[in-house]
């Protein structure tokens, strides 16, 4: 019983470390931008698939895709945001931006339906299905190199953060828009490339997700979105220590739960959000916001 | 002399930053009194105090007679104590009328009667708001754009028009954050007028001001604020030449006058 | 609010035409096919105007009315089959499609209501998202087979015409209240709360009272349609009734005509649903129609931010504020100094953040 709790327990912290990548990145777009990019699931979807065109079609291996993938992300994101965000102005700006990811979500996963079809697919590479043998259980390899991938890529974003000058461009941003332009700081130039960054971790995400399920297709990004969700609004909207921790408690807990009840494992995500939204509606780490409309 | 509304040892402090500390100031029944001092001494910090928007830390507010403290805006509002924003708050996609029946449809019940009886689908603002909301905007002067969305006012008019919806509350005190702020010439004597002539209908004033001219043109009283204290409170005459506030404030001034 | 038609009476007049043309368009319909559509077309125009009520009057948009939709879809299903309900009783059963919306919009309001704009939207997607899981688990809602509706002993000529008309009093009765409540006075507060809801409750709104009571409302009918699109449909499974896709739509609809209009929604949803079915006619492809879908909405999003309705009102408003101004110079009034600041407001630039 015990072997079974702590390889869940392990589970869960490594792929909370994924999950964390990619919550990190929703989040910072929130903090930067004050939107919530809905698409971000899909995208993570996007990112395995291209990893999966890559890989199938090219023979590239998974990590060495992530060369081509990132940027492209990246660029996708920028692209996203300088077309359909930007141009956004007025009192219902973060309404309409979170309606607009939707509808941006909405096509893309058109787009890969009408790519890839609906069938299941996965990313396999030589390590995808080897593990090791550790403590009674066996940790496949893949999960070990994704969770280390999101340590690094987490700490490479909080090492932008502070200290860069474009890192502090973003965080000045995020505590005064006027302010930093004031300042000189091209708000609009921070804005697309913090949503560009936002979507680029989740090629990386992408490509370890697809690689540790045991299938995705389209659908699955509206999945990805809802647990991203929980886990950024539990954590606090806009802090990135939040979204890490709850990323891995989120997924502990689910991880946990599942020894008794796969189905309702991920009901439990829904449940901690709620509960902690009854009790204290700016999640674990947010900021105590005053109502600001 | 009785004070109608008065605060008492007031301290508010915002992290490390004391915003309030052991303020006490006074605003007599019937006076218009001014609360200038120079910027971050506190004065928008009192106001939200005041009128329930902050809590304070430490102190009392009374307002005639009644301890207020922490109160919120709502009751606050309910209380007879109405407020303006340094950035005018009014709702844009809503017609001025409308605006001027928001602030209406709660007065002229005495508290805890029917309102939860009343028919919530009726048409709002019944003929008697409507033609007093009508009387309110024409004292002021905007009564033609009753009509238009709040939105589209100029910055002068949304001034106006927030002083009118305050008022259709009938308050008995109003305080005013810094109304002649961004705006003409012209037009602040047209608003110095109006306050003057609802104070000789009787209604008291506090006002925040940054405008020199203002303050001491239309002010009985005059109380000066520097980090979070008062400094100094009495007639324009005596704070013009009061040596603290000169120090605290007005500087080079003292040349100008007389 | 129709200060921009030429006539008060004016809107009233359309309304009726309106209404008349819709009474009877199933008589002069081509063929079934087309009041098939039809029927489709009201059961949106009172899930748009139920939206509207909600997340238009009082600025929360609510990604999650889906809830409301499924819920009273398989409170129908499950109420006929345990209850043994057929033939043409089960339309009591709308009735109780909207109990169980309103029942569920309680609980759900009260934990949404309490937080912020972005928050609100995230809480109704997850929401949406526990009650479709609950669809395909649990025992008594069929899993993933769904339930299938009533069996209705009408003949197929009538079948489509009749839910046509059910449809029509369920649309109109929904815009009739809607028109009611914008001009009331609790139709002002919700107005009030979407402009600037900390204002509004310094002046003694109730704003938690407001905005549930509204989703109340929005839920309940939402729900009863949710039904009579069961009914209509034949069954309900977790995709269909809980269909992400439904809430985008019905979003779009109230977004293209106008928000927090009367018209608007109505407006929005007679455009956009023959559009979409049509549509689905010619492209035989699914993922094709919803990368339109997402791509309509961008461009309604990015080129008609207001919707349709204020737009034009705008236009004709300032065309009229125009030759108005020629007439009546506001230094004639005396009050007023002609040299009233017309620059706009700082207020709004201050608040405007880049994306």
């Amino acid at each position: 019983m015990t072997t079974k709790l702590l390889h869940a327990i392990v589970s869960g912290v490594l792929g909370g470390g994924v999950y964390a990548l990619m919550a990190v990145g929703l989040t910072l777009i929130f903090g930067v931008l004050d939107i919530i990019n809905i698409a971000q699931g899909i995208m993570v979807v996007l990112g395995a698939y291209l990893s999966y065109a890559l890989s199938v079609h090219l023979h590239i291996g998974l990590f060495t895709g992530l060369l081509i993938t990132v940027p492209a992300m990246f660029v996708i994101g920028v692209a996203v945001q300088w077309l359909f965000i930007r141009p956004l102005t007025g009192r219902d700006r973060t309404s309409m931006s979170l309606l607009a990811c939707y509808a941006v979500a909405i096509i893309i996963e058109g787009v890969l339906y009408w790519a890839f079809g609906p069938n299941y697919v996965t990313l396999s590479a030589s390590y995808t299905t080897s593990s090791m043998h550790v403590l009674g259980f066996y940790l496949p390899y893949i999960y070990l190199y994704g969770f280390a991938m999101a340590v690094a890529l987490v700490l490479a974003l909080y090492g932008l953060l502070y200290r860069t000058k474009f890192g502090r461009a973003i965080r000045a941003t995020m505590q005064d828009r006027t302010a930093a332009l004031l300042v000189g700081i091209n708000v609009n130039r921070v804005a697309a490339l913090t949503f560009g960054i936002g979507v680029a971790v989740t090629a990386v995400g992408g490509m370890v997700y697809g690689a540790t399920s045991s299938g995705f297709n389209p659908n699955s990004g509206y999945d990805l979105i809802s647990r991203l969700l929980a886990i950024i609004i539990l954590g606090g909207l806009g802090s990135i220590g939040g979204a890490l921790a709850a990323s891995v408690l989120m997924l502990t807990i689910e991880s946990v739960v599942d020894i008794w009840s796969p189905t309702w494992a991920v009901a439990v995500f829904y449940a901690a959000l709620v509960l902690v939204l009854t009790l204290r509606p700016a999640g674990l780490f947010g900021r105590q916001a005053a109502r600001a409309q | 002399m009785t004070a109608l509304l008065r605060t008492e040892g007031v301290a508010k402090a915002f992290g490390g930053v004391q915003a309030l500390a052991d303020c006490t100031i006074e605003v007599e029944q019937g006076s218009i009194t001014g609360l200038i001092g120079p910027n971050g001494s506190g004065k928008t910090t009192l106001f939200n105090v005041i009128t329930g928007y902050e809590r304070l830390d430490s102190g009392d507010v009374y307002m005639d007679g009644g301890k207020i403290t922490n109160v919120p805006p709502q009751r606050v509002f309910a209380l007879g104590v109405g407020r303006t924003f340094q950035l005018t708050r009014i709702f844009p996609r809503l017609t001025v009328m409308e605006n001027m029946l928001v602030a209406a449809q709660h007065t002229g019940q005495p508290a805890g009667t029917r309102s939860g009886f009343r028919n919530p689908l009726a048409r709002s603002g019944g003929s008697a708001d409507r033609r007093r909301a009508l009387e309110l905007l024409e004292f002021t002067g905007i009564a033609d754009h009753a009509g238009a969305l709040a939105g589209t006012l100029s910055y002068g008019q949304r001034k106006l028009l927030e002083l009118s919806y305050v008022l259709v509350a009938d308050p008995a005190v109003v305080l005013l954050d810094e109304p002649a702020g961004g705006v003409n010439p012209s037009l602040i004597t047209h608003i110095s007028a109006r306050i003057r002539e609802l104070n000789e209908a009787g209604k008291t004033f506090l006002i925040v001001e940054h405008n020199m001219d203002f303050v001491m043109g239309l002010c009985h009283r005059v109380t000066v604020l520097d980090y979070g204290t008062v400094v100094a409170a009495g007639t324009p005459e005596v704070i013009k030449t009061d040596p603290r506030v000169l120090d605290a404030y007005l500087g080079i001034e003292e040349d100008a006058d007389e | 609010m129709k200060t921009t038609l030429p006539h008060p009476r004016a809107g009233v007049l359309l309304a009726l035409l309106a209404l008349a043309a819709a009474v009877a368009f199933p008589l002069l319909a081509a063929s079934q096919q087309d009041t098939a559509i039809g029927v489709d077309t009201l059961i949106f125009v009172a899930a748009a105007v139920a939206w509207n009520i909600f997340s238009g009057y009082s600025g929360y948009i609510s990604l999650g009315h889906a809830v409301f939709f499924g819920s009273g879809a398989y409170a129908a299903g499950i109420a006929a089959r345990d209850w043994h309900i057929n033939g043409g009783a089960e339309f009591a059963l709308l009735l109780l499609g909207a109990a169980v919306g309103a029942v569920i919009a309680v609980p759900f309001g009260l934990i949404a209501l309490r937080v912020r704009r972005h928050t609100f939207v995230v809480v109704t997607i997850a929401i949406f998202f526990i009650f479709q899981l609950m669809a395909f688990n649990l025992s008594f809602t069929g899993g993933t087979t769904g339930l299938p509706a009533p069996f209705l002993l009408w003949s197929p000529v009538t079948f489509n015409d009749r839910f046509y008309y059910v449809a029509l009093v369920i649309a109109a009765g929904t815009i009739a209240l809607s028109w009611l409540i914008r001009r009331s006075r609790f139709g002002l507060q919700l107005r009030a709360i979407r402009d600037d809801e900390d204002r509004a409750a310094g002046l003694g709104v109730r704003t938690l009272r407001v905005k549930l009571t509204a989703f109340v409302i929005s839920g309940a009918i939402t729900g009863m349609v949710g039904a009579l699109w069961f009914f209509f449909v034949g069954e309900v499974l977790p995709q269909t009734g809980f269909d992400p896709i439904f809430d985008l739509t019905v979003a779009l609809m109230a977004f293209l005509g106008g928000l927090a209009t009367v018209a608007g929604p109505v407006l929005g949803a007679l455009i956009l649903e023959p559009g979409q079915q049509l549509l689905t006619q010619q492209i035989t492809s699914n993922y094709l129609s919803q990368i339109l879908l997402g791509g309509v909405f961008l461009v309604v999003i990015l080129l008609l931010p207001r919707g349709l309705i204020p737009t034009a009102s705008e236009k004709i408003r300032s065309r009229r504020a125009s030759r108005r101004d020629r007439d009546v110079s506001p230094a004639a009034r005396g009050d007023l100094p002609p040299g009233s600041p017309a620059g706009g407001p700082p207020a709004d630039r201050a608040a405007g953040r880049p994306a």
